[in-house]
């Protein structure tokens, strides 16, 4: 029995989401939140539970089904002094407001000369594996990470979902606050009280000696997973966990392959042009000398995500998948039911 | 016909890298024809054919550091076209020395010749073929340790050599280096880097320097300081640069300590001298050299025949050689023979320091920064610039109440800048 004081919750990752959106809220009068559903309903995946009971119509908009619209509105506010947290419903109606988000918000600080920033963040979750069909289930964070005059998280624990956001909503720049959907109900232990991340910063989640496995958001929980498995046969694997997609932190995923001179990136999204490339590329820039073995690349096959279960999670990278590779990349044996 | 040999190029050199083969097995071979490029402890050097006949084998692949005498290609007929490289049937006297020890293998590796096949190679050590597969890592690490990947078998994808496989041999070459020799024994006592070190290669220069440092170490020495009254030396040089600008020249105050000792070394003949197995080698030459810092290491270029120079001459000589140095152009002629040597740290604002003798050399001046220091002249205090300088001395050949004359004079003449080109 626990005789501390506590000074951590384990609390899900959605209600950490909930928690941080009403501490801003209560704290910032500027802070408003727009976005589908997210009042009346308290919101589809119910991140924004209560928020309207509490804080009024003023502060918790319900738009209308028009992405680009209410993105549109929020930058408005944004460029006038206001801190609004938008929700995108999911990342593939984000493709509606592109244009607002990254002709207008990516570029208004560069183009007025810094007359204006942008404090603006906007949440989406991306992911599939709920069946929910290829043009609901997409990971694009990738277009958002391109493009310069954007910040890009993906927080993988509660914590992190806590102390990101609290750094995003803080931020004077655009910031998309990548979430997913399978990650919602996933329970995290929670430091009580005020903590805000440094947007840029990716962290070292498990050490290891052997091989590096990079990965972010859901990928990194599947990444701890296949590590801890692969630690009963003896295998010591480090987990880094990038948290921010852009500024991407590559001085600590250099710094831990040239420890493990291995590495493996384990991404949701489609491998060509992926994060992982830009992993890899990274990773040959600046740790050649150290690496033992091609970097390798665990991600989505290159199709539209099918509908069908099977198809769908033979489609999506998997813990096995991940497993198989990096014993390929240690050079060690196959287990018999890989191919 | 003979095995062409790796040349002594310098007087220090002691091994050479084959860094470039200029010709191919199979080719046609005439006598002053460039075989390839060999890199000195000093410089890059063309290493040229003095038979006529065909390119039968090469013995080393490029990159291969090779001790002095050691055979890297052999010119025949044409009638023993060896391609890739099978053993030469019984290597010459020097590689086969260094690869004489114990296990056959390491003790190769340890020689670091990157022979393609070593002569006693283990049954497990491939004949390397076309291009080695190795991973980065490996090759760093082999590099780290001196490890010859050729003598390796990979054990990795499709025979790659990996970390495990360089590893493997470091322990192998430890085992065989505890027994045979000091040398091997210090470089096997080399730790494992620790993963938050950085190991940085060593440039020839740098390695060249370690080395001659070190055994500078074992000269018994020490050490003079004079403090100098520059006020003169400064007005002089003014003066000099002013007459100077007609034509283009400027000297610098550097120039002035390299007249200088010059002139002193041709009065003290007994320090212009070095060390020489039993006897001292007084030098009929006054060579002064000038210690310049390069982005690769410390290069000693000699002004030679300084007492002979006007100081005009001294300055665009020194420039020349300072600027050659920096771009890595500097001939072995212009680096050898020098019989003392200068090292200014004056515009680092150093005050005074102590310099490590350049062997053979028996004296090396170090010169420190100009400081204003009070004084009292006519009953009024004014400022003088003053330089400190400190000789370090080769015990051996010199004593202190010799070495102290010749400073004595040197800094009299520093201070009477007239008598330098008079």
């Amino acid at each position: 029995m626990n005789t501390q004081v506590a000074t951590t919750r384990t609390i899900t990752y959605r209600q950490a989401l909930n928690e941080t959106l009403r501490a801003e809220l209560e704290r910032d009068e500027k802070v408003f939140l727009v976005g589908e559903e997210i009042g009346v309903f308290e919101g589809s995946y119910k991140i924004t539970a209560g928020l309207l009971e509490d804080f009024g119509p003023d502060r918790v908009l319900d738009a209308p089904i028009a992405e680009e619209g209410f993105v549109g509105a929020a930058l408005g506010a944004a460029m006038l002094g206001m801190r609004p947290v938008v929700e995108i419903m999911t990342i593939n109606f984000s493709l509606i407001a592109i244009d607002q988000i990254v002709n207008h918000a990516a570029k208004m600080r560069s183009m007025f000369a810094g007359q204006v920033s942008i404090p603006l963040v906007i949440r989406m979750p991306g992911g599939g594996g709920q069946q929910l069909a290829a043009t609901h289930s997409q990971n694009l964070e990738v277009w958002y990470a391109h493009i310069p005059g954007l910040k890009v998280v993906a927080p993988s624990t509660p914590a992190d979902a806590k102390a990101l956001l609290t750094a995003a909503i803080r931020d004077d720049d655009p910031v998309i606050f990548l979430e997913n959907l399978s990650l919602y109900s996933a329970k995290g232990e929670v430091p009580d009280g005020e903590q805000i991340a440094e947007i840029g910063k990716a962290a070292v989640v498990k050490t290891g000696t052997d091989l590096t496995i990079v990965s972010y958001s859901r990928g990194t929980t599947t990444a701890l997973e296949v590590a801890r498995q692969l630690e009963a046969e003896g295998l010591s694997i480090e987990v880094v966990d990038l948290r921010s997609l852009r500024p991407l932190d590559r001085d600590t995923i250099c710094a831990s392959v040239k420890k493990t001179g291995h590495a493996v990136v384990f991404e949701d999204d489609w491998l060509s042009y992926g994060i992982g490339a830009e992993i890899s590329a990274t990773i040959g820039e600046g740790a050649f000398d150290f690496l033992d073995a091609p970097v390798r690349r665990v991600a989505a096959a290159e199709v539209p995500l099918p509908y069908a279960k099977s198809l769908e999670k033979a489609a999506l990278p998997s813990a096995a998948d991940l497993a198989r590779v990096v014993r390929e990349v240690l050079n060690l044996s196959s287990t018999p039911n890989d191919k | 016909m003979p095995d062409v040999i790796m040349p002594r190029l310098s007087d220090t050199m002691e091994e050479g890298e084959l860094s470039r083969w200029m010709k191919q097995v199979g080719d046609e071979i005439h006598k002053g024809d460039v075989l390839a490029e060999i890199e000195t402890d000093k410089a890059t050097m063309d290493l040229e054919a003095f038979d006529n006949g065909i390119l039968e084998q090469l013995l080393v692949v490029a990159g291969a550091l090779v001790p002095i005498g050691a055979p890297v290609a052999r010119i025949g007929d044409g009638s023993n076209i060896v391609e890739g490289g099978t053993t030469p049937a019984a290597p010459t006297a020097p590689v086969a020395d260094a690869v004489a020890p114990a296990a056959p293998a390491a003790a190769a590796a340890a020689a670091t010749p990157a022979v393609l096949a070593p002569a006693s190679a283990t049954p497990a050590a491939p004949v390397a073929t076309g291009e080695l597969r190795t991973s980065p890592l490996a090759r760093k690490i082999g590099r780290e340790h001196g490890i010859d990947l050729h003598t390796i078998a990979g054990t990795g994808p499709q025979g790659r050599i990996t970390r495990t496989d360089v590893d493997t041999a470091i322990v192998a070459q430890a085992a065989a280096a505890s027994a045979p020799a000091p040398i091997e024994a210090v470089a096997a006592a080399t730790p494992v880097v620790s993963t938050d070190s950085i190991s940085v290669p060593v440039s020839r220069i740098r390695a060249v320097t370690a080395r001659r440092l070190t055994e500078s170490q074992a000269v018994p020495h020490f050490f003079l300081t004079s403090v100098v009254n520059v006020e003169r030396l400064v007005a002089f040089r003014a003066g000099a640069n002013a007459s100077l600008e007609t034509i283009g020249s400027k000297v610098s105050l550097n120039d002035l300590f390299v007249r200088a000792s010059a002139v002193a070394l041709r009065a003290h003949p007994e320090v212009n001298a070095s060390w020489g197995d039993g006897v001292i080698v007084r030098h009929q030459h006054v060579n002064v050299g000038v210690a310049v810092a390069t982005d690769d290491g410390l290069l000693v270029p000699v002004v030679a025949d300084a007492d002979q120079k006007s100081l005009a001459a001294i300055a665009t000589e020194t420039r020349a050689l300072a600027g050659l140095a920096r771009t890595g152009g500097l001939s072995l002629a212009q680096m050898s023979g020098g019989t003392f040597t200068i090292s200014n740290l004056g515009m680092f604002g150093i005050d005074s320091f102590t310099a490590v003798l350049n062997p053979p050399e028996a004296g090396i001046l170090a010169i420190g920064a100009a400081s204003d220091v009070p004084a009292v002249r006519d009953g009024v205090l004014v400022t003088v610039p003053m330089v400190k300088i400190t000789l370090t001395v080769d015990h051996r050949v010199l004593d202190g109440a010799v070495a102290a004359a010749f400073l004595r004079d040197l800094t009299t003449l520093l201070e009477e800048p007239l008598r330098i080109v008079l």
